[in-house]
């Protein structure tokens, strides 16, 4: 006789309920090995291998890649590649960072206006987040274009010379990725602030607190599941982001993303590309790892 | 205002939510010591009281004296003013002693003077053993008591208790509310407690303040306010009341179940009376003074007493002698007129 089990209610033979669990995962299980871990696995192999002059894949194998990216190439040591990947670590903790900062009171503002309009300021938040990332950023060629009131204001200061535009920069890259990634920390963010429970607030000032110990001891702990959702969710996507800093930054500002897609696409160095993709893999993983570790107590990822 | 005014006064306080007015000109004294209860229903603005108190809500006029100055411009964050709420609001990724020390370390009391001081906040409420226990890890009994460690530790000029037993079941709540008074003696700190619970103000308050749509009906010593209830609200708030309307004319009180002598005379023609179910008599044979022939409708168990009520009213009594009581059963009831309450209504 069959064993029988209750499962969320409803009363099942162990063997019947596995079947029916293999069956409901195997399309998703399917689709992953075939577009992401075959995929992965042959991009480490290729990572390996060398490029032909045509600009072919040559299967023999060896560390060149990996050397060329720590700098060692043909005209001796260069920190170019290195460059590239710290800067992009870089970019993504400050757009990481500021998107916080700004997260911050734009999630109080909302969840402080009565029920009738919040969801209307929430809609601002998520129409852009909706908005095609290619037309944002062409928008903000617009928006920093030479004879637009920005970069006016810019030569007036003598930041840049007159006629020119606030693009390729450093700041039209930061510029352009903050206004994409905002909408990914602010709204998980705003799930935790909206269910604050305020008591808390009330206590530390009533204990004498100042504003720095209100937030540190009665808002951030109450808010760190929503802010390390936005974190990671932005963190990790904004370190190997192209499109923004291949528009707004072009050569002045190159990023680990544009490295790749240009070593796939003009350079058809599929097997550098493969080599830059790993570290950037590789640098990801550590930085989550390191994340993870100084929050121990989130059950997150 | 001149510090003997009292500890703490409030003058003409109002406060306006929208169109609402939670609290309407309200003036009270409290004094040094005392342990203080504003007792209302729900929405009856006595949370809201406490707030301004605190510090957490900001009255539209009226102000605040506590020991002679005008705190009503200083924030919650400097006011000597400490608050137990009613959902505790502990920090729950600190733990207990932490928890407790919370105000001291925000006023940067050094860890010398910290520690003892703590720990005496501590034993006090019988949380030594649990100082390093997180709030998820004590039960509701526990937490309220680390609620109020952390509030007394601060040596508050007042304290406040908003509805700190809400969350206790019955039995836990009648053992804390003689521990709290108990601690309020012992500290001789000023209390103030927002409840809507009847017993536990009657229990703790050395003052209860009743309270209804933002304004203090009666405010008085616990046997006074149910001694003396002054209209119908108080009497049927606090505790149980036989309510009797009629016409006063003749030196006499003329109801449904008879006319009945009155020791006050009613300042009114035609109003109220109340009489508490305990203070009525049961006799076999006419009394001399007010009796009311009734008979027995229902008989209800409680334990402690049975509630029988009886008609011409209904007339509620509360009979602690276990006589033979049958639904019909006719008897005598003597409304003492020392025990008849005339109410303004």
């Amino acid at each position: 006789m069959n064993k029988l089990m209750i499962w969320y209610g409803e009363l099942i033979a162990p063997k019947k309920l596995l079947k029916r669990g293999a069956l409901f995962l195997s399309p998703g299980m399917l689709w992953l090995i075939f577009f992401l871990v075959i995929p992965g696995l042959v991009l480490i192999l290729v990572s390996f291998a060398g490029r032909g002059s045509y600009g072919e894949l040559v299967w023999e194998f060896g560390l060149a890649n990996y050397k060329r990216l720590v700098g060692y190439g043909i005209f001796g040591w260069t920190p170019d590649y290195i460059v590239i990947l710290l800067r992009s670590v870089w970019v993504a903790i400050v757009t990481t960072g500021l998107s916080v900062v700004l997260s911050y009171p734009l999630c109080f503002f909302i969840a402080k206006k009565p029920e009738r309009t919040r969801y209307v300021w929430l809609m601002m938040v998520i129409i852009p987040f909706w908005t095609n990332m290619v037309i944002r950023t062409y928008s903000w060629f617009l928006i920093l274009a030479p004879e637009m009131p920005l970069a006016k204001l810019a030569a007036y200061f003598k930041l840049i010379s007159p006629g020119m535009a606030l693009y390729p920069s450093a700041f039209a890259v930061y510029l352009g990725m903050i206004s994409i990634f905002l909408p990914f920390v602010a709204l998980p963010l705003f799930s935790s602030v909206e269910r604050m429970d305020w008591a808390l607030v009330e206590a530390a000032q009533d204990l004498y607190s100042s504003n720095v110990r209100i937030f540190m001891h009665a808002i951030l702990p109450q808010t760190l599941p929503g802010l390390s959702v936005g974190i990671i969710l932005t963190f990790v996507p904004a370190m190997g982001m192209f499109v923004v800093p291949d528009l707004l930054g072009g050569a002045k500002y190159m990023l680990v993303g544009n490295l790749i897609e240009q070593q796939f696409g003009t350079s058809r160095d599929w097997a550098f590309g493969a080599a830059i993709s790993m570290a950037l893999m590789a640098l990801t993983l550590f930085s989550l790892y390191l994340y993870r570790k100084k929050n121990k107590d989130i059950d997150l990822l | 205002m001149a510090p003997d005014k009292g500890m703490l006064y409030l003058k003409g306080i109002n406060k306006t939510y929208g169109s609402v007015k939670a609290v309407k000109d309200v003036t009270l004294e409290i004094k040094s010591g005392e342990f203080f209860t504003l007792l209302g229903p729900s929405g009856c603005g006595k949370t809201t009281l406490l707030r301004m108190i605190a510090g957490l809500e900001i009255q539209d006029s009226g102000s605040i004296i506590l020991e002679g100055k005008d705190i009503t411009r200083i924030p919650a964050t400097k006011r000597q003013i400490n608050t137990v709420f009613q959902s505790y609001a502990l920090f729950p990724h600190l733990n207990v002693f932490e928890n407790v020390a919370f105000g001291l370390r925000a006023r940067k009391i050094p860890e010398k003077e910290l520690k003892p001081k703590v720990q005496t906040a501590l034993d006090i409420l019988e949380l030594g053993r649990m100082s390093t226990r997180f709030p998820h890890q004590l039960s509701g009994g526990q937490n309220q008591r680390v609620a109020l460690a952390r509030a007394v530790v601060n040596d508050p000029k007042v304290l406040l208790l908003d509805e700190p037993m809400s969350a206790l079941d019955a039995k836990l709540r009648a053992q804390v509310q003689v521990e709290l008074r108990r601690l309020q003696k012992q500290l001789g700190h000023t209390f103030i407690l927002v409840t809507h619970d009847q017993d536990e103000a009657l229990v703790v308050s050395d003052r209860i303040a009743v309270m209804k749509d933002g304004q203090i009906i009666q405010s008085g010593s616990p046997d006074d306010v149910y001694d003396f209830p002054k209209n119908r609200f108080v009497a049927e708030f606090l505790g149980a009341a036989n309510i009797l309307s009629g016409k006063f004319f003749d030196g006499m009180f003329h109801t449904d179940v008879g006319n009945l002598e009155l020791d006050v005379q009613p300042s009114w023609e035609h109003g109220v009376i109340a009489i508490r179910p305990e203070w009525i008599k049961f006799s076999d044979t006419k009394p001399e003074q007010n009796g009311v022939r009734a008979k027995v409708t229902e008989i209800i168990y409680r334990g402690t007493n049975l509630d029988i009520w009886c008609e011409p009213g209904p007339i509620r009594v509360k009979s602690t002698t276990y006589k033979d009581f049958k639904i019909g059963d006719e008897l005598w009831l003597e409304l003492a007129p020392k025990e008849l309450v005339v109410l303004d209504e």
